[in-house]
């Protein structure tokens, strides 16, 4: 398996970063280094084996539905790079859904 | 003065109690250590003078009211700048949240303040935590006190350098594959992961949450004992926490008996690869243990060897996920937003210049490694050696309490050495990183220099979850015995700074 | 706008056979939000319900909702789902300055509830089961306004402005497998479906289900093969039908729109679309370049979900009546034909009569008036029929006075529109109106006698046997005293007087 300068952009633009052509040449060499390195994980992974999201085997853990205070809007919007009308102001949007 | 700094926290916290110190004293000789030093170290991000001496002023007002103190009360502590501090800037060592100043304090900050801890300030890190030698912080590297052209490890590099360089006697730190117990190896200080679960993640800013946790950093195991018990135990903010009492951490550093002990070396961290004076302090320790009543016996865990490559592709997977909310939307850097472009655009060119290399080469590769058509061969795949490396636990603790190793194959390298080679970069957490993946707890403890360099060496203990006072026993024991043989610690052969 | 081909609606389905599938998505009526203790009130300014959490600030995290997952065990019991023995959340990747994390914590292949149905019943009371998919629990976005482009759309806005307080409001999804079979009456199965599901929502009590606050929305997806065939065509995912009748038009809309590409040999695009209230039209949603990869994976912060088989039997045990069984219930015990219980639902009426019934009066009289008098008026002043200013106990309490014989149906009506008209309740409208009926026995035997002197002829005839002639009579009484006697009385009485057995 080889990762390409085209499979780096794709990453790229699904992970927005603006990358570099730079970039892409460099990240694209590293990447196939590193797939190559990890890819063994699959030697071992055998179908009888249960993958393993959590840690520790903990469910159920939920909380009763009573309402905690909220920051106030000064809080909320205290780190906003711009705002309005007590509202997050952003660029425009381009994506509809 | 320099009596002050280098009390350990204990001594600190009794003499304020005692009425022999001041809290503020106590806070003044640090940050007048911190003013002295920290140019050349670069342990901290940012000092926060006035937080810290109020803090002590309080612990003082206390004192004199005659209201009780807390067994850390008035003890200075130096803050990983991961952790939100309200009203205190909290950049994760990134400039995408350069200035950034949360609303919120994270569980940790909010134990320590209730438990009178005064935090001086915010330690540098690699980005993101990712790294293992500070080099990857925005803000430029860390120097290890022992050697500051040298590497202090990392992500933690700053919290273990502050402690070497006598800055603070408590830190705290956050270990994903090793950054709490790796800055600790190379800097000769002592630095314990909990249980997964076992601290708080609430506030922790997240590299990869099934992976980290936050814990205590010192440079004695009474004093790292005295931390965790002050920042351990459930939080129901954080849905992972477990759910019972913290383990007892600090009676177990104080008793240091571990005549009976099962100990188990594992075949596989360690040999080929490994630098011989690492080896040779390694074994000398487990010398040391025998000598002191412990059974020690050989115990093979196969799937350790694929633990690295798991790791690396879990923590990217997760990160790609966490580092997501950073978009220039609601918080943090914006980039480009010069009314003709779109938030999509302004989002790519703020992560694009927010973030350093080595956070978009983990950013990309989780993405590509949680891509449709992959997921199985990498996360999935990855997530098995998991459940591989657990039973690999799981049966050596039928046979053992704890389990030891070297923290790290090698002893600090040199700035600059392995910035551009991640594969050689992340060869550095070889030993720590299966305890991540497992969940289980483990301590890095000095156990000497190696010869070849004369640098720190750490000694690895591991223990079974929510079995963290194991560590606490055998760490107590080691250091003491340590401590006898040298006849002193091992920070004071440390150069002068 | 640009103009849709369409084919008529006939010729599509002599050609095709449709296929939908229904996405729907409820926002829970929780007190919290799904993640986090902010409120999920109503009106609150912006950005004061938000909390580091629902905001995606570093370094917070989720907790789940108890009652967010026990309302997503009733729906899906409800629904005749399996209820997950140990699930899972699951992060769903993507940016949207909407979504404060850029990820929507969800659920993927181990939902809460799967494998269920609901069976709906059409106009002409034809029963067609909608089979379950899956029904899963997640978070709902933030709100954005697009400022300085056309009426709020995003085309040609030069920014926005993003309100997190909706952010992180639990919503439960509720997705069909393949609607098949339906032909013809597709998009109607499409509208009684969501129409049912808001029923069953309401009756949970899990949430108002009101569309028009988008507390309800739903996704028309829909494809068409030609008949015979097996295999799916290419579907599109109509977004955002945020009404039942916009339900039914979307999905017609799209068989129309896709048998004229069909059948003009183009292929049709999978692709996202929306919906146009105005003339029920979808256009195409932005084409996007690549398509679209969540990166699924379990959400790490967030402990799996088993919920102990006790727990949900408690549930289940605790459900209510269901809303089809309830309405074939009353419909039984009420004795009207189909059509007549479709038209009660229809009206809006059951409630209604239900309350009123509860107000004592008895089922045939509630339903009358709702279903007459009150329903002609809602129909004139153009007003939902609950929206009618007469309470069901006032409705109640005009069946007791006619039941008692104090008012006839004429009288009747008119102290209704003496309610309506806002001249008070049924008591004092007869008052004020003077509207009783005569029950004075000597004043009414008086004008029957006058009646039957003054029609010597039909007399005759009732005499002879001829009871159907009474009716004149009784009508000449009923004029004579202006409509105030008790009909049924003067018929007595004329009969009596005559000698005659009724
Ligand atoms: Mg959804
Ligand atoms: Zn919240």
């Amino acid at each position: 398996m080889s990762i390409t300068r085209e499979e780096v952009a794709h990453l790229g633009r699904l992970a927005r970063l603006e990358l570099s052509g730079d970039e892409l040449d460099h990240f694209a060499g590293q990447l196939d280094d590193i797939i190559g390195a990890v890819a063994r994980v699959s030697e071992v992974a055998a179908e009888d084996v249960p993958p393993t999201s959590h840690p520790l085997p903990l469910t159920n853990v939920m909380r009763a539905d009573t309402v905690r205070p909220s920051l106030t809007p000064q809080q909320a919007l205290s780190g906003a790079p711009a705002q309005e009308q007590q509202r997050f102001k952003v660029p425009q949007i381009l994506g509809e859904d | 003065m320099t009596e002050i700094i280098k009390l350990t926290a204990a001594q600190t916290a009794e003499k304020i109690a005692s009425g022999e110190l001041t809290a503020v004293e106590v806070a003044e000789a640090h940050l007048a250590r911190i003013e002295a030093v920290d140019e050349k170290v670069h342990a901290f991000l940012h000092i926060d003078r006035e937080g810290a001496l109020a803090q002590a002023r309080a612990v003082d007002a206390k004192r004199a009211a005659g209201e009780p103190l807390g067994p850390l009360a008035g003890v200075p502590l130096a803050m990983k700048d991961i952790f939100t501090t309200e009203g205190v800037p909290t950049t994760v060592g990134s400039k995408i949240l350069e200035g950034w100043i949360p609303p919120y304090d994270s569980t940790v900050t909010r134990k320590l303040k209730a438990a009178d801890v005064v935090i001086l300030g915010k330690t540098n890190m690699d980005e993101f935590a990712m790294g293992s030698s500070t080099e990857n912080s925005a803000y430029g590297p860390t120097g290890n006190p022992w050697d500051l052209t040298r590497i202090p490890g990392g992500s933690g590099g700053g919290s273990a350098a502050a402690l070497a360089a006598y800055e603070a006697p408590l830190a705290l730190g956050t270990d994903t594959g090793g950054s709490i117990r790796q800055p600790a190896a190379v800097t000769g200080t002592v630095g314990v992961k909990p249980t997964y679960g076992g601290v708080s993640r609430y506030g922790m800013v997240a590299f990869s949450s099934s992976l980290d946790q936050g814990g205590p950093c010192a440079r004695t195991v009474l004093d790292a004992a005295l931390l965790h018990e002050a920042i351990g135990g459930h939080d129901p903010l954080d849905s992972t926490s477990i759910d019972a009492p913290v383990p007892p951490v600090v009676e177990a550093a104080r008793s240091g008996d571990v005549r009976g002990m099962r100990i188990g070396v594992v075949k596989e961290l360690g040999g080929e690869g490994y630098q011989p004076g690492v080896v040779q302090r390694f074994e000398e320790s487990v010398e040391v243990l025998r000598g002191l009543g412990a059974e020690v016996v050989e115990i093979s865990c196969p799937s350790f060897v694929y633990a690295l490559a798991a790791y690396y592709l879990i923590a990217p997977s997760e990160c790609s996920s966490n580092l997501a909310r950073f978009d220039a939307m609601r918080y943090g850097l914006r980039v480009g937003d010069d009314g003709t472009k779109s938030a999509e655009e302004v989002t790519a060119l703020t992560r694009e210049a927010g973030f350093g290399p080595e956070v978009k080469r983990r950013i990309i590769l989780g993405t590509y490694a949680l891509s449709s058509g992959y997921y199985d061969a990498y996360y999935g795949s990855a997530q098995k050696v998991r459940t591989l490396i657990t039973r690999d636990f799981e049966k050596a603790f039928e046979q053992v309490d704890v389990l030891v190793s070297p923290t790290t194959p090698t002893t600090a390298f040199p700035l600059g050495e392995r910035v551009d080679d991640p594969l050689a970069m992340y060869l550095v957490d070889l030993c720590t990183i299966p305890v991540n993946l497992a969940g289980n707890a483990a301590m890095s403890l000095p156990c000497g220099l190696a010869p070849e360099d004369g640098l720190p060496v750490g000694l690895q203990i591991i223990a079974p979850a929510l079995k963290d006072d194991r560590l606490y026993r055998v760490g107590a024991a080691v250091e003491a015995a340590f401590v006898k043989k040298w006849g002193h610690a091992l920070l004071e052969e440390a150069p002068q700074l | 706008m640009t103009v849709t081909e369409l084919l008529s609606y006939e010729d599509a389905l002599a050609a095709y056979d449709p296929v939908m599938g229904l996405e729907v998505h409820v926002e829970l009526g929780t007190r919290t939000k799904m993640f986090c203790g902010c409120s999920t009130e109503l009106g609150a300014e912006p950005n004061s319900q938000v909390c580091p959490t629902c905001l995606g600030l570093p370094g917070s995290l989720p907790v789940v909702n108890r009652t967010g997952v026990e309302s997503a065990i009733k729906i899906g019991l409800a629904l005749n789902c399996e209820i997950a023995q140990w699930c899972r959340f699951a992060r769903k990747n993507y940016f949207y300055p909407d979504m404060p994390k850029n990820f929507q914590t969800s659920q993927y292949d181990e939902p809460i509830a799967y494998n269920g149905y609901l069976d709906v019943a059409l106009e002409d009371g034809e029963v067609f089961r909608v089979e379950i998919e899956r029904a899963h629990m997640e978070e709902d976005t933030g709100k954005s306004t697009h400022v300085g482009g056309a009426t709020g759309r995003i085309h040609g806005a030069s920014h926005s402005l993003l309100d997190y307080n909706r952010a992180g409001i639990p919503l439960i999804e509720i997705v069909t497998k393949p609607i098949e079979g339906a032909g013809a009456r597709a998009p109607e199965v499409a509208r009684a479906y969501v129409a049912e599901l808001r029923e069953l929502i309401k009756a949970l009590g899990v949430s108002e289900a009101r569309m028009e606050m988008g507390q309800m929305r739903c996704d028309v997806n829909l494809s068409l093969r030609p008949h015979g065939q097996k295999t799916f065509g290419t579907r599109s995912e109509t977004k955002n039908v945020n009404s039942l009748r916009s339900v039914e038009r979307a999905a017609r809309f799209e068989v129309q729109r896709h048998a004229a590409v069909l059948s003009s040999g183009g292929t049709i695009v999978q692709e996202t679309r929306h919906f146009h209230e105005e003339d029920g039209s979808t256009t195409s949603g932005r084409i996007k370049e690549e398509a679209e990869d969540y990166r699924y994976f379990p959400e790490p912060d967030l402990v799996p979900v088993a919920p102990p088989r006790e727990w949900v039997e408690e549930l289940r045990a605790g459900l209510p009546e269901l809303p089809r069984l309830r309405r074939k219930r009353l419909q039984e015990e009420w004795g009207i034909a189909d059509h007549e219980m479709q038209s009660v639902l229809n009206a809006g009426a059951l409630d209604l009569i239900l309350a009123t019934i509860a107000e004592g009066a008895d089922a045939t009289a509630a339903r009358k008036w709702w279903m007459g008098e009150l329903a002609r008026h809602a129909n004139e002043s153009g007003v939902e029929l609950a929206a009618v200013p007469i309470t069901p106990a006032q409705v109640a309490r005009v069946a007791a006075l006619v039941a008692a014989g104090d008012l006839n149906d004429k009288l009747a009506r008119q102290v209704i529109e003496g309610v309506l008209a806002g001249e008070g309740g049924p008591d004092e409208v007869v008052d004020a109106r003077g509207l009783k009926v005569v029950s004075d026995e000597g004043a009414l035997g008086a004008a029957v006698d006058d009646a039957i002197a003054a029609n010597g002829a039909i007399a005759d005839k009732i005499r002879g046997g001829n009871l159907a002639a009474a009716g004149a009579l009784i009508g000449a009484v009923m004029k004579a005293t202006r409509g105030q006697a008790d009909a049924k009385r003067v018929r007595e009485l004329v009969l009596e007087k005559l000698g005659v057995q009724g």
